[in-house]
């Protein structure tokens, strides 16, 4: 067993642990911080599988907006009258079981596969060079299976549309109700106007360098978003109503310019989201370059929910 | 690239853009709407939808004129590393049947979310035009898409479309029908999402075409099918896994459990069918086939039992709904061809198909006339309709038409689905579900007759809450009549549906 | 046992903490959070495929790293629709859990205009 498979196991052993402790934590606010550090360790363990791009995004994503999100929840539900009553223990047992089963013939699975996996890994350095990327896991997402993502920019835009659609009839086109400090103290103003800065200069690498390193429009995006949340809950920033023109065309411009693109790959190159040789890492760079202004709004927007008054308080 | 001859990827057809069109116009719609901050979604909307119509019928008559599959390469990169779609018989009719059901909701929905000119836009429009685009939208990636993993994105856009469509006039229990909605969607996804997992993992591809070559019995191979099984079980509420429809699709407004009840929830039932005849073809097993085909049996005798209990229209329609849905399951034994009988199989596929198809259209009349029936009375108690037969005789006589449909009473799709499905039965000797057939036709003959009744009943008092336009009224009259021609098919196994799939041989029946 | 099996048993047991989870815990918040846990399980699993399918030079398959960075946008986006919900539910009616039938009043509600 060398040292690096010994930090591995105890990796693993303290990302069960944690993800046991948060399923069992008594307050929700307890289980939202240790699904933080979750969230972390697990970007640690992407880095220890060789998906450095998956480590990035899942720092981002998974241990940063989701908790960012979960914990504005947490502040906002109003604790009920009646305390709430756990689930029987016939329901825990049954459900124990169950379980045990999935996760064990999951395991089985995971035992039994072959030496020789079965990868994609050949095909896609092989047509690397004509994709015009030098990041394979980017040329995978925006090249050879570019419909998926134009897909998930539609499903993110209508989950926001979703979430704006829980407003009620008044408040409508009017402020979100992103949970800001009334008095943020010295600490928070001050990380507030030293870290955006940072976080937007490090966005935009993360973006540009996406194209031949780990990185891309993704990450870069939501530490756009992560920064600008930081801004706006720290008060030095208003929170935009969702009617405001800038706003709108913002969130739109990402998926715009990826779907132009692709359909004018149907005359200047051969087919929808082909790119036509020689130009096809500009017209790329262009799709990621928006793509990343939009997720950063968009996902900023999710955190911050559906509107809430017409007016900045 | 060779193509081989058991692979049905070549290249891309000539007629291959229009699948990709198909998807795109309403993601247009979506992001035009954006940015215009809302104005004018409706006539966007009704404009793509009229467009969408044309592509779709061009899709059927590219697949019809053929006699092949239409196939798209997205981006000219072959799978595995690509992402193909592809219409086969099935796919263009369903790409069809969505287009004209979403227009028909889409004209219906004008009156009660329509906008007026100059007025501000309100939130239930805007949010209701933008979630009609992105249901329609990912409809059509479902009915298209080649790619296990695409398609778990178009079902997750189709499920982020349906939820918020159930609470969106806002009122309190259907908040939480939808938040039961979305839980039940949730574990739905992720277990989809493992199978999904498990198969490339094992396979290195997730093209469904690929596949079929790849696939063994294996037990990865069976967990996978397992996992993605129940996941989309619990998004196609079949039996017991329906609890969260009746609320949800009931409390809806009437266009959007018109949608929910006819397509949404087929979405994933298209692909459990496509999982387990055209991904993993070797892999289903009588076992298997009977146990998904009792589940099916279970939902049409509870379904329809509840249906009977109900005191309110819209519910009744929702049971209704998890009752028909049971019929689909029968696909299964029937249709696989296990048994080695090539003519019940083709005949069971047909069967299977045109009970969606017809299902489809007649519970979009079903809630459109429960719903015009509830605006013009206030109200939607069954033990109160006495009156409206005389007050609103089309709505009534369309309620009635799509009812023939669920009874499976000729003239109707419907007749025409369940003969052939209890044809199969006999034929590969499974009679226990004909029984089942039987009963649940003569359970629906019950509910849709109780409501008939109580509707034609005599009421001198009535006064009705609100006008219906009598345009509407024609509108709900021609969704049902469509449920009607479809019975208009022979009774022979369809070559149209076949094609695209070799191995189900026609023979004509006798 | 390699590396990516070790975290493929990970994998594995976080799938089964997930998913009890989401069936035991009655509060909607709670099981959104296990939801998450279960979905990086299912993420982990693929990140496990991936780094078995390390060839030609890559250190790890690039497909299914990107479906799961796919997978963990569409998560989020999910997660952030749930929680919107929650947070409505919570202000009308004061519950954090969804509690039995409500068919007649949600069928009620939905027919008047």
């Amino acid at each position: 067993m060398t040292l690096v498979f010994a930090c591995e196991v105890v990796l693993a052993g303290l990302l069960v642990a944690i993800a046991t402790w948060t399923i069992v934590a008594r307050t929700a606010f307890a289980a939202i911080v240790l699904f933080m550090v979750y969230g972390l360790l697990l970007a640690i363990v992407w880095v220890a599988l060789s998906a450095v791009d998956v480590a990035l995004t899942e720092a981002a994503i998974g241990g940063g907006v989701t908790s960012m999100l979960l914990m504005g929840a947490a502040t906002r539900l109003r604790a009920p009258t009646t305390p709430v009553a756990d689930v029987g223990l016939p329901l825990r047992i049954a459900a124990g079981l169950l379980c045990a089963l999935v996760t064990t013939v999951l395991g089985a699975v995971v035992f039994f596969l072959p030496d020789v996996a079965p990868t994609l890994a050949p095909v896609a350095k092989d047509n690397l060079a004509a994709s015009g990327l030098g990041n394979p896991v980017a040329a995978v997402l925006f090249v050879f299976r570019a419909l998926d993502t134009l897909l998930e920019k539609v499903v993110l835009l209508l989950a926001l549309v979703g979430v704006w659609s829980l407003a009620s009839d008044e408040a409508w086109g009017g402020v979100p109700g992103l949970p800001v400090y009334a008095r943020p103290g010295r600490i928070l103003v001050f990380l507030a106007q030293i870290l955006p800065p940072i976080g937007i200069i490090v966005g935009i690498y993360m973006f540009w360098a996406g194209a031949s390193q780990p990185g891309g429009a993704f990450q870069g995006g939501t530490i756009l978003a992560a920064v600008w949340l930081l801004t706006m809950m720290a008060r030095l920033q208003d929170v935009p109503a969702i009617n405001a023109r800038w706003l709108r065309l913002l969130l739109v411009v990402g998926p715009t310019a990826f779907l132009a693109i692709g359909l004018a790959g149907f005359f200047i190159a051969d087919s929808f989201l082909a790119y036509p040789p020689g130009i096809a890492k500009p017209l790329i760079i262009v799709v990621e370059a928006t793509l990343t202004l939009s997720i950063g709004v968009t996902l900023a927007l999710l955190v911050a929910g559906p509107p809430e008054r017409l007016s900045q308080r | 690239m060779m193509p081989d001859t058991t692979s049905f990827i070549d290249a891309t057809t000539t007629d291959g853009y229009l699948l990709v069109l198909v998807i795109v116009l309403p993601v247009l719609g979506i992001l035009l709407s954006l940015a215009l901050g809302g104005k004018f979604i409706e006539r966007i909307t009704l404009a793509l939808l009229l467009v969408g119509l044309c592509v779709a019928i061009a899709i059927f008559a590219a697949v019809l004129r053929s006699d092949q599959l239409v196939v798209y390469v997205v981006g000219n990169w072959q799978p595995p590393l690509g992402i193909a779609l592809r219409a086969d018989g099935i796919s263009a009719a369903m790409v069809l049947t969505i287009a004209m059901i979403v227009l028909a909701i889409g004209l219906y929905a004008r009156s009660e979310f329509g906008q007026q000119k100059g007025a501000a836009v309100t939130r239930s429009s805007y949010a209701f035009w933008t979630l009609l685009l992105g249901i329609w939208s990912g409809l059509n990636a479902v009915a298209l898409g080649d790619d296990l993993f695409n398609l778990y994105v178009a079902l997750e856009l189709l499920t982020f479309a349906a939820v918020p469509l159930v609470c969106v006039k806002g009122y309190e229990a259907t908040i939480k029908a939808a938040m039961r909605y979305m839980l039940f969607a949730l574990i739905g996804s992720v277990l989809y999402l493992l199978g999904t997992a498990l198969i490339y993992g094992t396979y290195g591809t997730l093209d469904i075409t690929l596949l079929a070559d790849r696939v063994r019995p294996e037990p990865a191979a069976w967990t996978a099918a397992a996992l993605m099984t129940v996941g989309l079980l619990a998004k196609t509420a079949l039996f017991p896994l329906h609890l969260w429809l009746p609320p949800a699709h009931a409390g809806a407004p009437a266009p959007g459990s018109a949608v929910l009840s006819a397509l949404v929830v087929k979405g994933s039932f298209i692909l459990i069918v496509r999982i387990w005849f055209d991904a993993m073809p070797g892999l289903l097993t009588f076992t298997a086939a009977q146990l998904l085909a009792t589940l099916g049996a279970g939902a049409v005798l509870f379904g329809s039992v509840l249906a009977l209990r109900q005191a309110r229209l819209k519910l009744l329609v929702a049971y209704s709904t998890v009752a028909q849905i049971g019929y689909l399951f029968f696909i299964f034994p029937l249709a696989a061809g296990a048994s080695g009988n090539e003519l019940g199989a083709s005949i069971a596929w047909t069967g299977g198909w045109l009970q969606l198809f017809s299902h489809a259209f007649a519970k979009t009349a079903m809630f459109m006339a429960a719903g015009l029936i509830a605006e013009a009375l206030g109200h939607d108690r069954i033990a109160e309709l006495g009156g409206i037969g005389r007050a609103l005789p089309i709505t009534v006589i369309a309620f009635g038409l799509a009812g023939l449909s669920l009874m499976g009473v000729p003239p109707s799709g419907g007749f025409v689905a369940k003969w052939m499905l209890l044809s199969a039965t006999v034929i590969e000797g499974q009679w226990w579900w004909a029984a089942v057939m039987l009963v649940g036709g003569l359970l629906a003959g019950g509910y849709v007759f109780m409501v008939l009744g109580k509707a034609l009943g005599e009421n001198a008092t009535l006064t009705l809450r609100a006008p219906i336009a009598r345009h509407r009224e024609v509108l709900v009259l021609a969704v049902a009549l469509c449920a009607v021609f479809l019975g208009l098919v022979p009774l022979q196994p369809s070559g149209f549906l076949a094609i695209g799939r070799p191995e189900m041989q026609i023979t004509a029946l006798q | 046992m390699s590396s990516a099996a070790l975290f493929g048993y990970c994998g594995a047991v976080l799938v089964g903490l997930g998913l009890y989870g989401l069936i035991t815990r009655a509060e909607v918040l709670r099981k959104i959070l296990s939801f998450n846990v279960l979905g990086s399980g299912v993420f982990l699993l693929f990140g496990v495929f991936a780094r078995r399918g390390a060839a030609a030079g890559l250190g790890a398959d690039p497909v299914p790293q990107a479906l799961v960075i796919t997978g963990i946008v569409v998560a989020f986006s999910a997660t952030a629709l749930a929680v919107a919900l929650l947070v409505r539910l919570n202000k009308e009616t004061g519950q954090i859990i969804v509690t039995s039938d409500d068919s007649e009043e949600s069928s009620e509600q939905g027919a008047t205009r």
